[in-house]
């Protein structure tokens, strides 16, 4: 089952699995595993404006069509955007379809149930090691995927599930790598830091702060070196601002001009040290300096998919990076291994979770506008609970890896037998006499 | 004697020397406020500020390097390593100034530094946190390498390497933090370069380091119940090796096994092999055996995890061998 994924069937079940072919291989193991990074190679990267998957192409049918039914669109404001080195921001005044905003808030709810149920596996010791959760900053996850697409380039650290969903795994994938299975994108070898969708053009979650930021960088060498007419969205925490590998890459993007949008996810928290006990300027927008910078309110989709269009249409103009500070929150501590209450509130997490919350915000247009009622949302979320429920079900059903996995992927020269040891260590006397 | 955690060991060394010396003091992610993120530096921040436990932005090799700068004026960093393999990012500070300063300016400087924090394989924490940077570091010439591995040794040792004037790279291992032990109620050092015969026995020399130390334990166990009589032998010091103590065993038993959580190639035993090849030759009888994880990236999944380590009973097995092989 799990060759079959439903990248974006958006408008129906997001979950269910659906063919689309993507390659699938089998080991002499017998273990089924997906072609994943391995099959990445320049090559493998689809110059600008080629085919997409059909899942995408479903995507963008939808998104184009959209419009065209002159009603069915409506006009909302947002919040002002705060602008560093810009004389005009993206507008503040926008408008968004009946569609797109359901499909907002079923990809929402969709990652916040992946979440939760993430959150369950961990504490019933079935995820283990290292698992940093997303719930509180999917808009930011949704918004960006409504902006960009399967031609753009997309990176981030360790917080990646739900970006892994927006480029095209399922929910039962990306749980399938957080318990290990070998029908995760990484065969179970990388869990939860390490999820990749070469196909769509993720690159996927890395372990060390800051460390994703050069690489980004060169995704966006890459677009520029290839003529394409993309851009590289590279998405870091705020604690990685401070990292002096970023600032490297902020002079090499704005000296080359590379099509950069840096987003800094900014959660208030480098995992527990607030930001302002770690930034001397926790105004991240502005941290790029010599290059413009916008603040976002992060927790609203519309206003990230406003502020990643502009800054698409800013980087493919040859302008160079761009910043974008998305302001978020996240809900969990920094990883299952933290709480998440010494260093602030119950009250705090409280607040967000009432007056800022990404789904409410989005139910609360599609009911303002009169698209959707609370019967509705009921009725979708109770289905999405279901549909991922089941896939918890299928992905804890997966077969583990087996040993041969343990030498894949790796250069390592095979010694041979010296002097009575072997390569594995063991003494083979018994072989002598 | 009273019985502590590992942790609690560590942070009694740091808060001592502390109170002992306003020279030092710690810097680190999260060692403030936070408490550390693995409770080593837990309230230290109110009994001594701020400033003396110092709370760092992600920024390793920047703080790294700020810490030897202080310590080129007097002051005696602790800098905390969240995690091994966040140190990679200091590897720059760590190489070329930690440990060359001292020799590139001719001894004008001292660089008192106690490098410390996690490495060590945990328990699925995926490759990059779970490093074992001992075969990386071990090169650089001017550091010197420090594992612990009880409550009593970790106390002892982190005393000593706060109050030594080299730079010291202080191995804890993630999965040790919780172990328990006593630990005397008054103040005591232990030296850094010495290794520990923590069993001593007549048929053959086990040789490990930190976590499996308590893997070797488990296996000595079973040999001892098959009537074989293994010394182990703790290293402590990875960088330099104490030759002394383990010529001693190995012309007591003839045999050695050296059984190490770091990468096979490169790695601790390597070296160790390459010494005992050099200067105990004529000691053995067979050839010395090293059991090494493999040289693969650690992987998340729990089952290829374990396979990629030593296990106790294949520690069994190798001894057994061993110990059947005639000249």
């Amino acid at each position: 089952m799990w060759r079959q994924v439903g990248a974006g069937a958006w408008s129906g079940s997001w979950v269910r699995t659906l063919a689309v072919g993507r390659g699938g291989r089998r080991l002499e193991s017998g273990v089924e595993t997906r072609a994943s990074v391995r099959a990445m190679s320049a090559a493998a990267v689809r110059p600008s404006g080629a085919m997409r998957d059909s899942a995408d192409q479903r995507l963008a049918t939808e998104t184009e069509a959209a419009p065209a039914a002159a009603d069915a669109s409506k006009a909302f404001e947002l919040a002002p955007f705060a602008l560093f080195r810009l004389e005009h921001g993206p507008p503040q005044h926008v408008s968004a379809t009946k569609e797109e905003l359901l499909r907002s808030h079923r990809m929402l709810y969709t990652m916040r149930r992946m979440e939760i149920s993430a959150d369950q596996l961990y504490k019933a010791q079935k995820i283990r090691g290292f698992c940093h959760l997303y719930d509180g900053q999917e808009a930011i996850a949704v918004g960006m995927h409504e902006a960009l697409t399967y031609d753009d380039y997309l990176i981030t650290a360790y917080r990646n599930h739900c970006q892994q969903l927006t480029r095209g795994d399922t929910v039962e994938g990306i749980l399938s790598e957080l318990l290990g299975r070998a029908t995760g994108c990484a065969e179970g070898k990388g869990g939860s830091m390490h999820l990749y969708w070469p196909q769509n053009n993720y690159f996927g979650g890395n372990g060390i702060v800051g460390a994703q930021v050069p690489l980004g960088t060169g995704l966006a060498f890459a677009a520029k070196y290839r003529n394409q007419k993309a851009v590289s969205a590279t998405i870091m925490g705020d604690g990685a601002v401070n990292q002096g590998q970023t600032h490297e890459s902020f002079n090499m993007a704005a000296l080359w001009k590379l099509p950069v949008i840096y987003v800094v996810e900014n959660n208030m928290y480098g995992m527990g040290t607030s930001a302002s006990r770690a930034a001397a300027n926790p105004q991240y927008y502005t941290r790029g300096a010599y290059f413009p910078g916008i603040k976002v309110d992060g927790m609203d989709v519309l206003a990230v998919r406003e502020a990643t269009r502009f800054a698409k249409t800013y980087c493919l103009e040859g302008n160079g990076p761009i910043l974008l500070e998305m302001e978020t929150y996240r809900y969990h501590g920094h990883s299952m291994s933290d709480p998440g209450m010494s260093y602030r509130t119950r009250d705090e997490i409280m607040g967000v979770r009432k007056s800022r919350d990404p789904i409410e915000k989005v139910k609360l247009r599609l009911l303002e506008a009169g698209w959707a009622t609370e019967d509705d949302f009921r009725a979708t979320e109770r289905d999405i609970k279901h549909e991922v429920d089941a896939a918890v079900e299928r992905a804890l059903k997966a077969p583990e890896p087996d040993d041969t996995l343990l030498w894949t992927h790796v250069y390592a020269a095979q010694p041979a037998v010296v002097r009575g040891t072997s390569i594995d260590n063991g003494f083979v006397a018994s072989q002598r006499r | 004697m009273s019985m502590m955690f590992l942790y609690e060991a560590l942070r009694a060394a740091i808060d001592e020397e502390m109170g002992k010396d306003s020279n030092v003091f710690i810097v680190g992610e999260d060692v403030g406020h936070y408490g550390g993120s693995y409770k080593v530096t837990k309230d230290l921040h109110v009994k001594y500020g701020d400033l003396r436990v110092l709370d760092a932005p992600i920024a390793e090799n920047s703080f790294t390097g700020m810490a030897i700068g202080a310590a080129m004026t007097g002051l005696r960093p602790i800098v905390e390593g969240m995690n091994m393999g966040f140190m990679l990012l200091a590897f720059n500070q760590i190489s070329n100034n930690l440990s060359m300063l001292q020799y590139t300016s001719g001894g004008n400087f001292n660089i008192p530094v106690v490098i410390r924090g996690p490495g060590g394989i945990g328990k699925q924490l995926a490759a990059e946190h779970s490093q074992r940077l001992e075969s990386c570091f071990q090169s650089i010439p001017g550091l010197q390498i420090v594992a612990c591995s009880t409550a009593y040794n970790a106390k002892g040792l982190l005393k000593s390497a706060i109050i030594e004037k080299k730079p010291i790279l202080f191995l804890e291992h993630v999965l040790l933090y919780n172990l328990k032990g006593f630990v005397p109620d008054e103040e005591y050092y232990l030296p850094l370069d010495k290794a520990e015969v923590v069993r001593s026995g007549s048929d053959v020399t086990i040789v490990t380091y930190s976590r499996m130390r308590y893997h070797v334990l488990a296996a000595v166990e079973k040999l001892v119940l098959n009537g074989q009589d293994p010394e182990i032998i703790d290293l402590i010091s990875l960088k330099p090796l104490d030759l002394h103590t383990i010529s001693k065993s190995i012309k007591k038993t003839h045999k050695i096994v050296i059984v190490e959580e770091c990468a096979q190639t490169g790695g601790i035993a390597a070296e160790l092999i390459s010494l005992i090849n050099t200067y105990l030759y004529d000691e053995l009888d067979s050839p010395a055996v090293r059991l090494s994880s493999k040289d693969v990236p650690i992987p998340y999944n729990g089952n290829l995890e374990k396979s990629t380590l030593i296990q106790p009973d294949q520690i069994v097995d190798v001894v057994t061998n061993l110990l059947q092989y005639k000249t």
